[in-house]
């Protein structure tokens, strides 16, 4: 970026505000969908803000790329150590999103959905299985019907867990 | 409820990202190091782009610790997906891509490939490097799986090959950091002498760190990209609970 005189803190403020604004657009994204693959989208919006922010956080009034034999010595250069970030980060960011992407893939073809909501009922009913107890057999189940069913007695339980105990003890 | 909450909580890192802002001097960072770099890196180095001179030089530890984090992650897709490969094998795949896209893609490839080798190997002189002349590469490779889908082009053989390449890559990176160590150096030190700034030989070893670096991410990222698009549309094998809980 060349020098741009006494419009650059006007650009530099459009900058800052674009990457902010990448940033929490993708924040929102990601806290408010409901849809595994819309989460991976917002993730790579977050991800270009956060890039942003760091190549600008090395941005100088007036300087030029970090490239020598382009133009005159003595004109001051931009901080590479920023770009040489990014330029990592943006690759690793591709990585990342590949294996997120077939991590989806594989949940879309166990569960047949990306939505967190059918997800979850399904992840509750597969734990409830493994655990060997009906679904909604518990009372701190999250999603159980209302009205809850009714506790067992104290009384009940405890009798229960003497018989147990005197049947195995003698 | 829910909504209120992450509005409260992205409303609240809007306000932390603010607060960072206003302490920000806007276009004039302090460039401790870089300042540094920029001053000695032109005779240091020899390298005219000071980002490839940083990258492969003064920080190539940190380069070699981001490959490994790629190289992580290819192979985790690879666990996870791997198992669905040999479920479903070859069955359902997408359909042919057709005539106009098939041609396109075979005369992109070779110029694909040009570009990518070119950026690379000038990532010492000219914008550029090897991370993204190798994501040029799988692109390029990607773009002959898209217009063929399925058997044709990079089925099963290419499988080896890109695996190969990418261990390949790998090794010369380290062997290269080794030889530095070897020679009385630090570990990934540049060698050979700096030769004239601007010349295509220059720089002493980081146009070959940039290449071993580019077909490394090439490698990666083909592989990644070949391993998504093998893997059927929808979904194989549903849960069984799938259907009977509906929604």
């Amino acid at each position: 970026m060349s020098a741009m005189g006494p419009d650059s803190l006007s650009f530099v403020v459009v900058m800052y505000v674009g990457a902010f604004g990448l940033l929490v657009i993708g924040a929102i994204g990601m806290v408010m969908s409901n849809h595994l693959f819309r989460m991976v989208l917002a993730l790579v919006i977050a991800e270009a803000g956060a890039n942003l922010l760091l190549v600008l956080s090395g941005w100088r009034d007036g300087a030029l790329a970090p490239i020598l034999g382009t133009h005159a010595a003595d004109v001051p250069m931009v901080d590479p150590v920023p770009q040489v970030l990014v330029l990592t980060a943006i690759v690793i960011g591709v990585g990342v999103q590949a294996l997120a992407v077939s991590v989806l893939l594989k949940i879309h073809r166990i569960y047949g959905t990306l939505d967190v909501r059918a997800l979850r009922r399904h992840l509750e009913l597969d734990i409830c299985r493994d655990a060997g107890m009906a679904p909604e057999g518990s009372r701190e189940a999250p999603a159980g019907e209302r009205p809850l069913p009714p506790p067992i007695p104290v009384a009940d339980a405890l009798r229960t867990a003497a018989t147990d105990q005197t049947g195995a003890t003698s | 409820m829910r909504n209120l909450a992450s509005l409260v909580f992205t409303a609240g890192l809007a306000f932390l990202l603010l607060v960072i802002a206003a302490q920000l001097g806007f276009g004039e960072p302090p460039m401790r190091v870089g300042g540094a770099i920029l001053e000695q890196a032109p005779a240091e180095v020899g390298a005219a782009n000071i980002v490839t001179a940083v990258l492969l030089g003064y920080r190539g530890i940190d380069t070699l610790g981001e490959l490994s984090i790629l190289f992580a992650a290819a192979t985790a897709t690879g666990l996870v997906l791997v198992r669905g490969r040999k479920d479903c094998g070859h069955g359902t795949s997408d359909p042919p891509g057709g005539f106009i896209l098939r041609t396109g893609a075979d005369l992109l490839f070779p110029l694909l490939l040009v570009v990518g080798f070119y950026i690379i190997l000038h990532g010492h002189l000219t914008p550029g490097g090897g991370f993204q002349g190798g994501v040029i590469l799988a692109a390029a490779f990607f773009v002959l799986v898209l217009a063929r889908p399925g058997a044709d082009g990079s089925g099963g053989t290419s499988h080896t090959a890109i695996a190969f390449i990418e261990g390949l890559a790998g090794a010369g990176f380290i062997a290269i950091g080794l030889w530095s160590l070897w020679d009385g150096g630090e570990f990934l030190a540049p060698l050979l002498g700096k030769g004239v700034m601007g010349e295509l030989l220059s720089a002493g070893t980081l146009p070959l760190l940039s290449l071993a670096v580019g077909l490394k991410v090439g490698a990666e990222l083909a592989g990644l990209m070949t391993q998504l698009a093998e893997q059927p549309a929808g979904p194989q094998h549903p849960h069984p609970q799938a259907e009977d809980r509906g929604s």
